[in-house]
């Protein structure tokens, strides 16, 4: 059976890990090699390195840090931020990047989505959507949760799937960083429309929320940070209590 | 030991690399059809769309080059996809190794791509010794070969299909070794002792 994914994702500035709160008060928690290493090796089933500067400041692609965390690992790891052409995604997948995600660039170019799958397989491709609900409207922003755009949850997951997404990853903005438990509505909803897996992100804070978020929200894999960056919940127990709650788990 | 990866316009060749150094082998990437021939073993990595893929390859003859080696070889996801005789994935015909057509996952009941890990139910042949059944592998693919008499190990995506196979010196897996942890990495150096 395929098991449901427990993915950490690493949110990297200026090549170290960081996790924001709402997306604000950054917080140095560690090298990003070392981190995925370990999480590797505590069981995790993926990981997502997103380079957070890289889409407002128009950092450099950080190429050389995939490169070194692709010898390291033997999981998948998908890396994003700032890949606003096929050439970015291109460098990223030559240095042994498994995925790429795009958000922002998507949005502002939507045919970057056709250009990446069309080059390089669907499974290449994740289409990251942040979203905050707000006036009975799931809203898509951009810029890492700075700017609101006209575009909607959940027909905007479909565009992007009818262009050649492999993958959904949704961050609700009203669950980050509250640890209160992910939208397991909108996920649910998310699910259902698509056919494609979705990667939910957004308001772990208890090992009951990943039952939650598998269950009710039909989500293929989770993602979370500080909650695994504090070792507030240590990747094996997390692992142990889905099993024990009958979630199929490698 | 000479390794080789077939160097070609598809995916991962920097991760099976990586994956090879990790085992303390120094792999050679490349199309050049000497190197390829004079290799001890030979990696056919792999991902991407089959038509655009086998054309490349066509273009360049490393069709009929993988189908004449005589050192063990390991073609990896598409790999094993083009390894077939036919895939339905822009109705291509491939390389012809395994006399398998290669189907698209049905539409409707569960999501596709079949992504994510999932467990190798039954095994057998050199590569999958008997405890790596139930082992979790890693997989992202759309199209999948069937269970068939040259299947070396069988996973459930809603009908049971082949996660890897073997004919005489040609093994392939549609899971990703180089990404699938430790059962991934016992695989690979078996693939390397044989």
């Amino acid at each position: 059976m395929l098991a449901k994914r427990i993915i950490p994702c690493l949110d990297i500035r200026d090549g170290k890990t960081v996790k924001g709160i709402n997306f604000e008060n950054v917080v140095d928690v560690g090298d990003p090699v070392e981190l995925g290493a370990k999480y590797a090796h505590d069981g995790a089933d993926e990981l997502v390195y997103l380079d957070i500067t890289a889409t407002h400041e128009g950092r450099k692609l950080f190429a050389d840090l995939v490169r070194r965390i692709s010898e390291q690992l033997n999981i998948p790891f998908t890396v994003g931020g700032g890949i606003d052409r096929v050439e970015d995604a291109e460098l990223l997948l030559s240095a042994g990047a498994d995925k790429v995600s795009v958000n922002s660039s998507a949005v502002r170019d939507p045919e970057l989505v056709d250009r990446i799958s069309g080059g390089f397989g669907n499974q290449f491709i994740v289409v990251a959507i942040d979203a905050q609900w707000k006036d009975d409207r799931w809203t898509v922003f951009v810029n890492g949760g700075r700017i609101p755009t006209d575009r909607e949850l959940f027909s905007w997951a479909r565009e992007v799937q009818e262009r050649g997404a492999g993958e959904i990853l949704f961050t609700s903005m009203n669950h980050d960083g509250t640890k209160n438990g992910f939208a397991c509505d909108a996920l649910r909803e998310l699910s259902q429309q698509l056919s494609i897996p979705v990667i939910a992100s957004g308001g772990a804070g208890k090992k009951e929320h990943f039952v939650e978020v598998f269950e009710q929200g039909m989500a293929d894999a989770a993602l979370a940070a500080s909650i695994f960056h504090y070792n507030e919940i240590p990747v094996p127990e997390l692992k142990n209590y889905l099993k024990k709650n009958n979630i199929i788990i490698r | 030991m000479k390794v080789a990866i077939i160097k070609y316009n598809a995916g991962n060749i920097r991760s099976v690399d990586h994956a090879l150094k990790r085992l303390g082998v120094e792999a050679a990437i490349t199309d050049d059809p000497g190197t390829l021939m004079g290799a001890d073993r030979v990696i056919f990595p792999g991902v991407g769309e089959a038509g655009s893929t086998m054309k490349y390859l066509k273009e360049r003859e490393l069709d009929t080059l993988v189908k004449g080696l005589t050192a063990p070889v390991l073609g990896i996801c598409l790999g094993q996809q083009l390894m077939c005789s036919w895939s339905e994935e822009g109705d291509t015909s491939c390389i012809g190794i395994f006399d398998q057509a290669v189907r698209r996952f049905p539409e409707g009941e569960l999501k596709v791509p079949h992504m994510g890990w999932n467990s190798l139910d039954r095994v057998n042949g050199e590569l999958f010794p008997a405890y790596l059944k139930d082992s979790y592998v890693y997989f992202v693919h759309s199209y999948y070969v069937p269970v068939c008499e040259d299947t070396a190990a069988e996973t459930s995506y809603m009908l049971p299909f082949s996660a890897a196979m073997q004919k005489d010196n040609f093994y392939a897996t549609q899971f990703h070794p180089e990404k699938s942890g430790d059962p991934g990495e016992l695989i690979l150096k078996l693939f390397l002792s044989l």
